[in-house]
Formats: C-alpha cells, sequence, structure tokens
C-alpha cells in the first residue's frame, strides 16, 4: 500500500452508493498478509514513541521492507509505554527503547519471530505473551468505544472508512428518518457517559421536539475530571468516531450547526480533531447536503481555557458564547433553550463514539451488552496504585475487583488494596469489603459514589482517606464559580476542617459538622459541581471512619502521608554516611561526618522527602510523630 | 519571544474574526493572541473591545475567570505541572513544593529571570506517568524531587 495516500486521493463523495463502493475498494487494496507495525503516537510520545517511530522509519527504508508503519491512537496500555503491535502476527512489544528497533525489524518484521526479550511478561505466571490479545490486560476488555483506538491512523480519514466509518451515518441519512434513529438510540438504553448517565435517547427526544431554529448539536469534550483521559484517547486516537456520532445525533434532532468543546490541555487531541473536520467536510461527510441527502452540518471547534466547571451544561453554553463559564439553574433545560438561547443538545464524547455501532447493528444488540439497566460498555482510565495503568473498556456489570485486578494486574511494590475512587471530586472511595460490587450506575450511586466519566484511581495501604477527601474539596474550593453559597462558602470550611484534621488540630465535633455541611450542601448546590462535591467526603467518612479518628484522637496518620503527623528518620543500621541526603536536604536538616551516621534535626525539617527518595540504601524511614 | 505594545501586532489575529460575531469570538481570539504574544497585554485587549465592541470590563471579566488566560507576561519555559489526583497520590506535592523552592518562587508564578513560569495545572491527562510535568511541549513522568531539580537545571545552562 503506497504510504503517501493519506487524503490525497480524496474525493467529494456525493452518495452512500459511492461511499459503499470506495470502502469496496479500499478493503480490496488491503493485503492481508501485509507487515503492519502500529506505534501508538499519541499517549506514548510522552515515552519516547516519535524516537521509536524514527527508528522504524529508517530501519525499514534501509531494509527496502514492504511494511507498513502506522502511527496510531491508543493501545491502552500506557503502563508498558511505549507500546507496538507487528500485524499481521499480532506480536505485542512494551517499554520499546530505539535501540531495540534493529532486532524488531530483523527478527519480527522480515521472518515473523517474536524477539523473546522484549515481550510482555505477566507478573502472575512469569511467562512471556507473544500476542496482544492474551496479555491479560486485553484479554478481559471488550472493545465497542475504542474498537479504532490503537488500529487506525486517526489522522488518515481512509482507515477509518475502511473499518465501517460513515457507514452509519449513511444508514441514518438515507434508510431511517429522525424519529427512527431517536428510537433506535431509546431502544439501546444508551445513558449519558458524562457522569450523570441520563438516557439518551431522551434527550435527544426533547431537542428535537423543542420549537426554535438553527438547532444545536454539542459535543463536551472538556474532560476535567483529574485522573479522566478517556475522552481525550477517542478524540486522539479515533476522532471520526466521535464526528460520526455527533453528526447522527445532529439528523436527529434536526441540528445544522454543531460545537466541539475540547480542552486546551489537549493539543493532540485538537490537532487530531481539526484534521478530521476537514477531511470529513472535503469528501462531503460534513457540510451541505451530505451525502445527496440534504441534511447539512457544520461542526467548529471551541476550545476551553481550564475552568472545571465548565463540563456543566450550562456553564458550558455560557463558554461557547464567550462569557464567564458559570452555571444557571434549570429549566429551562439546553434542549429548551441552550447556546444563543436555541434548542441544543449537550454529549459526551464516548456517549457519541458508541452511537455509529448502534445505528449500524441496532439497539437490541447494544441492549445485549451489560446489566439491566446500565447497557454496554464503559471505558475506564486505571492509575493511581495499580501495575497496569491506562485505559480500559470493560462491559457494564463486571465487578471493580475484575477491573483492578484481573485486567488492572492488582496494587504494585507488594503493597495492599485500600480502595478505588471513581468519579472524580464528585464520586466516592470504595473499600476493599465492596469490590465484589457490579460496575454499573446504580451499584455504584448505591454505595454513594457514581459512575463518573471513567476515572478510576486505585488507592493502596500507603494513602491517606483524610488527606484525599482533603485534595478534592481543595480542588472544588479552587474550580467553584463562586456564584453559588453552598458551593462557595460551604465547601470551603469543609476544606478548613479537612486541613485541621490533617494537621492535627481536629476535634471529634468536626467530623458531625463535616457531615451536616455536606448534606447541606449537597441539598441546596446550584449546578451538579456542588451538589456532589461532598461525595468523597461522605464516602470516606462512611468507610475509614477510623483514619480520621486516628488523625483526630491519636495524632497520628496510619497511611505516613499528612505532613504535620509524620516524621522521617535516619535508620542507624541502614546507613553507610554517603552524604547524599545531606547535599539534597534544601534546608540543612541532615548532619553527619562521611561514612559515619547522619542524622536528621526534627527541628529543621520541613519534610520535603528528597533525602527519602535520594537514598539509595533504604536507610531513611516515616513515622508516624507521636512514636 | 516578542513584547509588544503597538496594537498593530495583532491585527492579523483580529481579521480573523467578524465584528458581527460579538462575544462568541472572545474566547477565540483572547487564545490566539496569548498564543501569539504569550500573555494578553492591556493594547491588545482595548484593541480588541473595539473590535468586538465588548466593554473592557466584560472582557477583563472573562479573562480572570479562566485559568490559562494571563495578563501579565511570562517565562520562557511555561511549567505545567500536574495536580491530578493520580499525581497527588504518588507525591505530586513534594514535587510541586520542590520546584518552588529551587527556583526561588516565594509565590510567585515566574522567576525574576523570566526563564520560567509555573502553572498547576489539574490533570494533564497522562495518569500513567504521574506525577508528571510539562515543560513546553515536553513530558516529563515519573517525577521525584532529585530527578526534577536535574530537569530544571538543565534548562538553566
Amino acid at each position: 500500500m503506497p504510504k503517501d495516500r493519506k487524503t490525497q486521493d480524496v474525493q467529494r463523495i456525493d452518495n452512500p452508493k459511492d461511499l459503499e463502493a470506495l470502502r469496496e475498494k479500499l478493503r480490496q487494496r488491503r493485503d492481508k498478509d501485509q507487515v503492519r507495525i502500529r506505534i501508538c503516537m499519541t499517549g506514548c510520545r510522552a515515552h519516547g514513541a516519535e524516537e521509536i517511530l524514527k527508528a522504524f522509519q529508517e530501519e525499514v527504508g534501509k531494509r527496502k521492507l514492504d511494511a507498513e508503519i502506522v502511527s496510531t491512537g491508543c493501545h491502552g496500555f500506557c503502563a508498558q509505554a511505549p507500546v507496538l503491535v507487528v500485524d499481521p502476527y499480532g506480536i505485542f512489544y512494551g517499554g520499546v527503547s530505539p535501540e531495540d528497533v534493529p532486532e524488531i525489524v530483523s527478527q519480527t518484521v522480515e521472518k515473523g519471530k517474536p524477539v523473546e526479550r522484549l515481550l510482555y511478561t505477566d507478573p502472575s505466571s512469569g511467562k512471556t505473551i507473544v500476542q496482544a490479545g492474551d496479555v491479560p490486560f486485553y484479554k478481559n476488555q471488550q472493545k465497542v468505544v475504542l474498537r479504532n483506538c490503537g488500529e487506525i491512523d486517526p489522522t488518515d480519514m481512509l482507515q477509518y472508512i475502511e473499518r465501517e466509518g460513515y457507514a452509519a451515518l449513511a444508514k441514518a441519512l438515507t434508510q431511517m428518518d429522525p424519529e427512527t434513529v431517536i428510537e433506535e438510540v431509546t431502544e439501546s438504553l444508551l445513558r449519558g457517559r458524562g457522569g450523570a448517565g441520563f438516557p439518551t435517547g431522551r434527550k435527544w427526544s426533547f431537542a428535537r421536539a423543542a420549537a426554535g431554529e438553527p438547532k444545536y448539536m454539542i459535543c463536551n469534550a472538556d474532560e476535567g475530571d483529574p485522573g479522566a483521559f478517556m475522552d481525550r484517547a477517542v478524540l486522539e486516537g479515533d476522532p471520526h468516531g466521535a464526528i460520526e456520532g455527533m453528526a447522527i445525533a445532529a439528523y436527529a434532532i434536526g441540528a445544522s450547526h454543531g460545537y466541539v468543546y475540547v480542552r486546551a490541555e489537549y493539543p493532540i487531541a485538537v490537532e487530531h480533531l481539526k484534521k478530521a473536520l476537514a477531511d470529513a467536510e472535503a469528501m462531503g461527510l460534513l457540510g451541505e447536503n451530505i451525502l445527496g441527502s440534504g441534511f447539512s452540518f457544520r461542526i467548529k471547534i471551541k476550545k476551553g481555557s481550564g475552568a472545571f466547571v465548565c463540563g456543566e451544561e450550562t456553564a458550558l453554553i455560557a463558554s461557547i458564547e464567550g462569557k464567564r463559564g458559570m452555571p444557571r439553574p434549570r429549566p429551562p433545560f439546553p434542549a429548551q433553550s441552550g447556546v444563543w438561547g436555541k434548542p441544543t443538545s449537550i454529549n459526551n464524547v464516548e456517549t457519541l463514539a458508541n452511537v455509529p455501532l448502534i445505528i449500524l447493528n441496532g439497539g437490541k444488540w447494544y441492549s445485549g451488552i451489560g446489566t439491566e439497566k446500565s447497557k454496554g460498555t464503559k471505558v475506564f482510565a486505571l492509575a493511581g496504585k495499580v501495575n497496569n495503568t491506562g485505559l480500559v473498556e470493560v462491559p457494564m456489570g463486571i465487578t471493580l475487583k475484575e477491573v483492578v485486578f484481573a485486567v488492572g494486574g492488582g496494587i504494585p511494590d507488594g503493597r495492599s488494596f485500600k480502595a478505588v475512587q471513581t468519579g472524580g471530586p464528585s464520586g466516592g472511595c470504595i473499600p476493599e469489603s465492596m469490590l465484589d460490587l457490579p460496575v454499573d450506575y446504580e451499584s455504584l450511586a448505591k454505595v454513594g459514589a457514581i459512575m463518573g466519566s471513567g476515572g478510576m484511581i486505585v488507592a493502596d495501604d500507603r494513602t491517606c482517606m483524610v488527606d484525599i477527601s482533603r485534595f478534592f474539596m481543595d480542588f472544588i474550593q479552587d474550580e467553584s464559580c463562586g456564584k453559588c453559597v453552598p458551593c462557595r462558602i460551604g465547601t470551603k470550611r469543609m476544606l478548613e476542617i479537612l486541613n485541621d484534621i490533617c494537621e492535627g488540630r481536629g476535634t471529634v465535633e468536626d467530623l458531625q459538622t463535616l457531615e451536616d455541611l455536606a448534606h447541606s450542601i449537597k441539598d441546596t448546590a446550584l449546578c451538579g459541581l456542588g451538589q456532589t462535591a461532598p461525595n468523597p467526603v461522605l464516602t470516606t467518612l462512611k468507610y475509614f471512619k477510623d483514619e480520621y479518628l486516628a488523625h483526630i484522637e491519636e495524632g497520628a496518620c496510619p497511611a505516613k502521608v499528612c505532613k504535620a503527623l509524620i516524621q522521617y528518620r535516619i535508620i542507624p543500621e541502614a546507613c553507610t554516611g554517603c552524604g547524599a541526603c545531606i547535599k539534597v536536604c534544601p534546608t540543612q536538616a541532615i548532619t553527619g561526618e562521611k561514612k559515619e551516621v547522619h542524622n536528621i534535626a526534627q527541628e529543621k525539617c520541613i519534610k520535603c522527602g528528597m533525602c527519602y527518595s535520594t537514598c539509595r540504601f533504604d536507610a531513611i524511614e516515616v513515622n508516624e510523630k507521636s512514636t | 519571544m516578542s513584547t509588544p505594545t503597538a496594537v498593530a501586532d495583532i491585527t492579523h489575529l483580529l481579521e480573523r474574526y467578524a465584528p458581527e460575531e460579538g462575544q462568541g469570538a472572545l474566547m477565540g481570539l483572547l487564545q490566539d493572541i496569548q498564543e501569539d504574544l504569550g500573555y494578553l497585554p492591556v493594547e491588545a485587549l482595548e484593541a480588541v473591545s473595539k473590535h468586538l465592541k465588548i466593554p473592557l470590563s466584560h472582557i477583563y471579566g472573562v479573562i480572570s475567570f479562566y485559568a490559562q488566560f494571563s495578563l501579565t507576561p511570562r517565562g520562557k519555559n511555561i511549567i505545567k505541572m500536574c495536580m491530578g489526583t493520580a499525581c497527588h497520590i504518588r507525591g505530586g506535592q513534594m514535587v510541586l513544593d520542590e520546584i518552588r523552592s529551587y527556583l526561588g518562587l516565594n509565590g510567585k508564578e515566574t522567576t525574576d529571570d523570566n526563564l520560567f513560569t509555573l502553572e498547576v495545572v489539574r490533570c494533564l491527562g497522562t495518569c500513567f506517568l504521574a506525577p508528571v510535568m510539562m515543560i513546553g511541549n515536553k513530558y516529563y513522568g515519573k517525577l521525584t524531587t532529585a530527578k526534577v531539580r536535574k530537569i530544571l537545571k538543565s534548562y538553566q545552562s
């Protein structure tokens, strides 16, 4: 396959028949035995993927091999970055360096043989695994939303088209009327993946029924939850998937204009999205009279400017209109009065990426995946104290234990599991005793957490749960827009109490005050940000009260995190007197002659941890202050 | 980075947005100016106000609401230190404290020699690198206090 074909031979497509003909041509051109090297060129860039790509281009060029090198989106297994797969063999390599490339080319690309030393080793069995599909991390997943991520070059629209791309849009535009599209999505029982889980079909029917022209279709890509990167991966790795979903949604509600509201912190996502929109317009799959159907739809990108509250739909609308991104009371809902006062539907990236498959395979097919009330799959960003950090897609109803241990590979450094946090600052901390909980909207809500957008942070025994709730409250305080009193002042008071507890000034009565404040804020805040802000505190109070009490009654932080309650100490038996800690200590708190045991002066120590991370002999320990 | 004083510097940016777009064009225009000049000088904002017919006070309201806009010149290297959840539980605060103390920021954002500006961001979406920061467009992951010192040093020579 010629490597320079990227959208060069793209010409406008005027009807579904030509689209099918193009797809057929692309498929016939595809040689199933062709060697394809798929390298993650998004998240893995941070781990030197660009150098790997260059090394492959040079090596393949030098040997004049007929191999296609594909820069793909995220493969999901970020812990192994940089990752790549060599097809048609499906051989998976992680943690590759440019020096490994010549061997991969001479063995795998030329001969189809795996390079044993670079293969993934399953930590539980100690055995190496050749094929990506056999790696436990991948084996336990089900890819629907991420179907193309890591498989195709996201900047090459033809690769998307080859894999059923825009077939759903063609089907919707020519074989279904808007009402049928909404019915199909309603039947699928798809619910909003932004966090709240509102039925997508219903949202669309409200916008369809609302009076007013023009109508707007907005894709919410303001993925603000700390610890969440699902939407980033979709936009970077398969932007057309979200765009096609958006176009179908626009047809369903009767919108002629669309916006993607995307975080400015995601430069690669913006770059890929821009390219995808331009290509889709050039091919006539967006713009005027799409596929000869008479339906016209245009999409513009709006970049956010760093305000968490803009993920809330009325705040997002204000931001698109160029105002301060502050929410307003609902009703009226955006379906009645959205951008510029016109009927608007706002759907999350992941929600929209599900839509093409629902249209192609039917709502019934989709509702066959998942639980009774939560259908389909959910993408999670697995991070924190877990071995296999990365992006995972699992069917709804899978247990938390399966996600954290079967897919996530458990807890690193021989530590033990303490909690898993879902839903970011709006969510909750779920303890070990509830690991058998199925992942679905209702089950998570029942225990005080929420599904959220998909951030899943694992905490181990060295994570302080009081500190975690303090962290989220600090975040909320920072991001509260200040419009309503409960959120602006209530969360401030909660933060002050949590600071007191973390610094050893807390009282037992404080816990009751925290709880009372939490419930009033939940009941009275204006928008979702404030209403859910107390969740991390409430769940930690419920499941980890002993940790709060240890801080208050014993002045101790059991996880040894809270600075005011810990001290660093040198273990005399282990100290070699090398002087490395003396050199790095910013406050000259460490003294000692060379080759003699050093000492930390507690009154000078600011607990920055420099000595702890510098010592090569594990001669520095962290203790509770009271001991 | 240039130090713009004349309004003429942003004419080509103003031309990207029709005056009829009004407030709807404001964010995009401000983002373009900041990308070009590194910050938002008051002379440029006066030109924006005239071009889009929005009072300067409204523009100030918008700028002060969003974390990414800056009214003062920024350093040559922008450090974006992530303070998301994964970075927090993996020791991000210690790294942040170290950056501040090493650069002698004392509550400021930009170093006196204009070499660095420190921005604390809420999640870069690269949690597998936690704790992580960006300098310019380059990511630095799995940071420790010792590692971050070395990295900053390499930008100083």
